[in-house]
């Protein structure tokens, strides 16, 4: 178990002794998004824009305008949200290198409650032109995901969550491309971030009632690896999608754009939170609350997969 | 610096050649804005043609000084001033918001010269800032323009990016206001009043130089002194009067978003001779 951003403040670091072009901006969160590590070995490179989402993203495509690859974070309500317009015309339509990472994203976020919550930040950075969007799944997958968006030119989004967040086995990150973790004929679940590892709890559970999932990590939304989706599709007798985001927009809403066009029709279920607000609680306690747990997935399994 | 008669007298017939020139492009678009281009042009004219230091064959070279329009819906005059540089050819210019067109209807990084897309107000200042910020970090003495409306400092961005370059220190960026007084509604002290600006500026931590934006010597004096400040951003408040060089356009609100038909564009050219 380790903190996703804590694998980010160190990976950023380890991209600024490599490369002088690497700038960081943050907005008076750097000791919880972790760029603190970075303004600590670079502190002229490191820019804390104090609580003004707007004017950072901004600043970044500027910077980006001049060679520079800039890192910009705060919290991924915030990142998206707030400065939703400076990022579609400044970043994205000018195809800029900024990367942003977020953090603090999803219901897991606890106690600080529906204010604090991102739910709609992958649909709001999934539907701008030139985006890429990431949801690591685990530590590994952070640390690749976090030097691929340096690598790759232009805007990039990528998601990371408050709590500590458990390894998964084999993780490699590749832009685009998505992980079949564990085989299997009878239904696909396809999840991201913190819910791939509820996804492979899920897949355990139905093997002991005979009912044999697929488990895909799809920590690319964007562009989403639309091969696996439709194997998926054409494998299987019907796929579940599993995300800590609202189903509307997210992970949920891409697989289902996407198997809308294929040929071979097949039920879908969508796990993640149904078009509403969080609110104040414990992270374990609210997964259950919104109907973000293994449980859930079994249940859903279950109804396309009645034995 | 001591500026000549003629140099003077040369000055002033571009601008009335960058004025022909917006007249010409957006009668033929037939959309655009041309109030606030006309308010603008001198302003940016006088620092084309006599301040910026750019290489319009290479437009990518990394000592340039940068030159950014937030106020987007200028950018016939940004146009017709990359063009009159060598930035494009001239006829490009009668292909402005067209299909394909280099020349979109706010500025873009198709057409050489343009650094960052604008259109969306409020956003340029931050950009700006960015810009300089690179300068500073590569250690290279660029300068950083950026041309703001004044109904466009309405923004709250704008005064996010008012405080942080001051904070930053950000001495080699120049803001310009292109204070006409009026925005799309109306005027702008009945639509949501913005003064006291100087005061405002000066609160926030700049160097404010305020001018009289039709007036040539001033403005090459006021870039003069922006050059010379150390420690702070300075901002240019020009009062300007809104379709400038055309008498029926001059404080119209009407010709902020509207362009003149075939007639009036006539009619301009002839006034602009």
């Amino acid at each position: 178990m380790q903190y996703q951003r804590n694998v980010y403040g160190e990976t950023l670091v380890e991209l600024g002794r490599e490369n002088k072009d690497i700038v960081v901006l943050d907005a008076d969160l750097s000791s919880s998004t972790r760029t603190a590590f970075f303004a600590r070995e670079f502190p002229e490179r490191f820019f804390n824009m104090g609580v003004a989402e707007q004017n950072m993203m901004a600043t970044a495509a500027g910077l980006a305008s001049c060679g520079k690859i800039v890192f910009v974070s705060t919290f991924a309500l915030f990142a998206s949200g707030r400065a939703w317009d400076q990022i579609r015309n400044s970043i994205c339509y000018n195809n800029f290198n900024v990367k942003i990472v977020a953090t603090h994203s999803g219901i897991s976020v606890g106690p600080d409650g529906a204010s604090h919550q991102a739910l709609e930040d992958i649909a709001l950075m999934r539907v701008i032109p030139k985006m890429f969007v990431i949801v690591p799944a685990d530590c590994h997958q952070t640390r690749q995901a976090v030097l691929a968006a340096a690598k790759h030119l232009g805007p990039v989004y990528i998601r990371l969550g408050r709590p500590k967040i458990e390894d998964l086995e084999n993780q490699d990150f590749e832009i685009g491309k998505a992980n079949i973790i564990r085989k299997g004929k009878d239904i696909s679940i396809i999840a991201c971030g913190i819910m791939v590892k509820q996804a492979l709890d899920a897949a355990e559970i139905l093997k002991k009632e005979g009912v044999e999932a697929r488990v895909v990590n799809m920590s690319t939304l964007k562009p989403i690896d639309k091969k696996t989706i439709f194997d998926c599709a054409k494998e299987t007798k019907g796929i579940i999608t599993a995300e800590e985001h609202s189903v509307i927009g997210g992970l949920g809403g891409a697989v289902s754009e996407a198997i809308a066009e294929m040929p071979s029709k097949k039920p879908l279920r969508k796990i993640g939170v149904q078009d509403r607000f969080g609110q104040s609680g414990e992270p374990a306690e609210l997964m259950k609350e919104y109907g973000l747990t293994k449980e859930d997935i079994v249940r859903a399994a279950k109804e396309l997969c009645p034995n | 610096m001591n500026y000549s008669e003629q140099e003077i007298k040369d000055l002033a017939e571009k601008t009335k050649e960058v004025r022909r020139l917006i007249i010409q492009m957006l009668a033929r678009a037939g959309s655009g804005h041309p109030g606030g281009s006309l308010s603008a042009t001198d302003l940016m004219t006088v620092l084309f043609f006599k301040k910026l230091n750019c290489r319009p064959q290479e437009s990518n070279w990394p000592g340039r000084d940068r030159v950014h329009f937030s106020k987007g819906h200028a950018c016939p005059l940004f146009y017709a001033l990359l063009s009159k540089l060598g930035y494009f050819p001239e006829r490009e210019l009668w292909n402005l918001r067209r299909l394909n067109s280099i020349l979109q209807g706010h500025p873009d990084r198709r057409t050489p010269g343009v650094e960052v897309s604008s259109g969306s107000l409020g956003q340029g200042l931050s950009v700006a800032i960015g810009m300089t910020l690179a300068g500073r970090l590569d250690r290279r003495d660029y300068k950083v323009y950026c041309l703001l409306g004044d109904g466009e400092i309405q923004e709250g961005e704008i005064w996010e990016a008012a405080m942080s370059a001051a904070f930053l220190k950000l001495n080699n960026l120049c803001a310009i206001l292109d204070y006409n007084k009026f925005q799309i509604d109306g005027e702008v002290k009945k639509i949501m009043g913005i003064e006291p600006l100087v005061q405002k500026w000066q609160a926030f931590g700049w160097n404010v130089l305020e001018i009289d934006g039709h007036n040539l010597l001033e403005i090459l004096d006021a870039f003069d002194i922006f050059k010379t400040v150390r420690e702070r951003p300075t901002i240019i408040i020009a009062h300007t009067i809104k379709g400038k060089g055309v008498s029926f356009m001059e404080n119209v609100v009407d010709f902020h978003g509207r362009v003149p038909s075939e007639e009036e564009a006539k009619k301009a050219l002839e006034e602009l001779k």
